[in-house]
Formats: C-alpha cells, sequence, structure tokens
C-alpha cells in the first residue's frame, strides 16, 4: 500500500518537473523563466523524494530524504530571490508587456 | 484560436509524457524495463532542456538560472535511481550536489550584481 501511494508521489513529481522545465524553455523573460522554474521544479523534488520516504520507511535512506526535503525548502527561495536582485541590478531588461516593475520605483 | 493552440500543445506534451513512462522501450539494464524504474528518463529530458537553455540563453541570468535548476532536477534523480537499485548512497551524491549547487549559485548571484567577493 505504501509503495503504490509512493508512486503516484513520484508521478506527480515529475509531471511537476517536466511542465516547470518546459516553462523554462518557453517563456520569454529571465524573471518569468525564474518564477516558473524555481516554483514548480522545487515543488516537484520534494515530492519525488517524499515518495521515497514512502517507500523505504524509517530507513538511512528515508530520512536522508526528509533531510533533503528540508533543505531544498529552506535554500531554493534564498538563492531565487538573490538571483532575481543580482540580474536586476546588472540591468537585464524586462519583458515588453510587463506591467509594473516596482523595485525599480522604489530604487529612485 | 490562440487557446486552442494551447490545449493542443498540453495535449501533446501529456502525450510525451504518458510515451515515456508507459510505453515498453527496449532497455539496457534488467531493472530499467519496469515501469517506475524507466520514469527517470522524464528527469534526462528536463536535464536536456536545461542545458539547451544553458547555451542559449541570451544573458548570463538565463544560464545562471538554468544551473540552479539543473541541480535540484539531479538531486531528484538520484533519488529515483536509488529506488530501483537498492543502493544507499545515491541520495548521499544528491545530498552534495545540492549543497554545492546552493553555494555556486549565491557567489553567481553575486556576481552578477557586480561586487565584490569579500563585501
Amino acid at each position: 500500500m505504501n509503495e503504490k501511494i509512493g508512486i503516484f508521489f513520484i508521478i506527480i513529481g515529475l509531471g511537476f518537473d517536466f511542465f516547470g522545465c518546459l516553462g523554462l524553455i518557453r517563456l520569454p523573460d529571465v524573471y518569468n523563466r525564474l518564477q516558473a522554474a524555481t516554483k514548480c521544479v522545487t515543488l516537484g523534488t520534494c515530492s519525488i523524494l517524499f515518495g521515497l520516504f514512502l517507500f523505504k520507511g524509517f530507513t538511512a535512506m528515508g530520512i536522508k530524504a526528509i533531510l533533503c526535503i528540508i533543505f531544498i525548502i529552506l535554500t531554493a527561495p534564498v538563492s531565487a530571490h538573490a538571483l532575481a536582485r543580482g540580474a536586476h541590478k546588472s540591468g537585464v531588461k524586462l519583458w515588453e508587456k510587463s506591467v509594473c516593475d516596482k523595485y525599480a520605483e522604489d530604487k529612485k | 484560436m490562440k487557446r486552442l493552440r494551447w490545449l493542443i500543445g498540453l495535449i501533446i506534451n501529456i502525450i510525451i509524457l504518458g510515451v515515456i513512462i508507459l510505453c515498453p522501450i527496449p532497455s539496457l539494464l534488467e531493472w530499467q524495463s519496469l515501469l517506475l524504474k524507466r520514469s527517470f528518463l522524464v528527469l534526462f529530458l528536463c536535464g536536456v532542456f536545461c542545458l539547451w537553455r544553458i547555451m542559449r540563453g541570451p544573458t548570463p541570468a538565463d544560464r545562471v538560472v538554468a544551473i540552479d535548476i539543473l541541480g535540484i532536477l539531479i538531486l531528484g534523480f538520484c533519488a529515483i535511481l536509488g529506488i530501483p537499485t537498492g543502493r544507499d548512497w545515491y541520495i548521499d551524491i544528491g545530498i552534495a550536489w545540492a549543497l554545492q549547487s546552493f553555494i555556486s549559485t549565491l557567489a553567481l548571484a553575486k556576481y552578477l550584481e557586480g561586487r565584490n567577493f569579500d563585501e
């Protein structure tokens, strides 16, 4: 029973990963790509690791999977935020159909 | 018309996912022939997408984003690879890769800002 639920979680995670990477290719702008790819791939990989935990139970591998989930949830938003700030400061322009740019307004 | 194209694209992508996961293709090793055990090919396809963005990215920020995403993907790749083979140390490789990817992403973001590393 645990293995069936684990397979379910892993397939959901694979779907999230696939569509996140598709967004990395298809979207027009650095910020759009960052938004799509980071959120989707983080959630997808966490789901895969949770499926691995359901497979293995409380063995060494399962507990390492839980540690990996905590690590990813803590670090992926930090790196995404640093990247967006760095890209904005290095002068990457927004897409021409973007509506507003609050960060540039704040800096004035 | 635009929504029709969007819908057709979504259906084609779901078909690609289903073909990779469900259809029987000849496999190299024995454990690759089972259903779940072949699903890491989807992650391989995602890695190819990331490498394409690293090659074609118009600005350096695009490339750094793709490198960050590739690091997280490889953690999932190692996690899936640990199930059918039954080896414990694949997830260790994943942990080490994620740590190094996080630190290198922070360093590259600071480099993009145009500051020195010791500030």
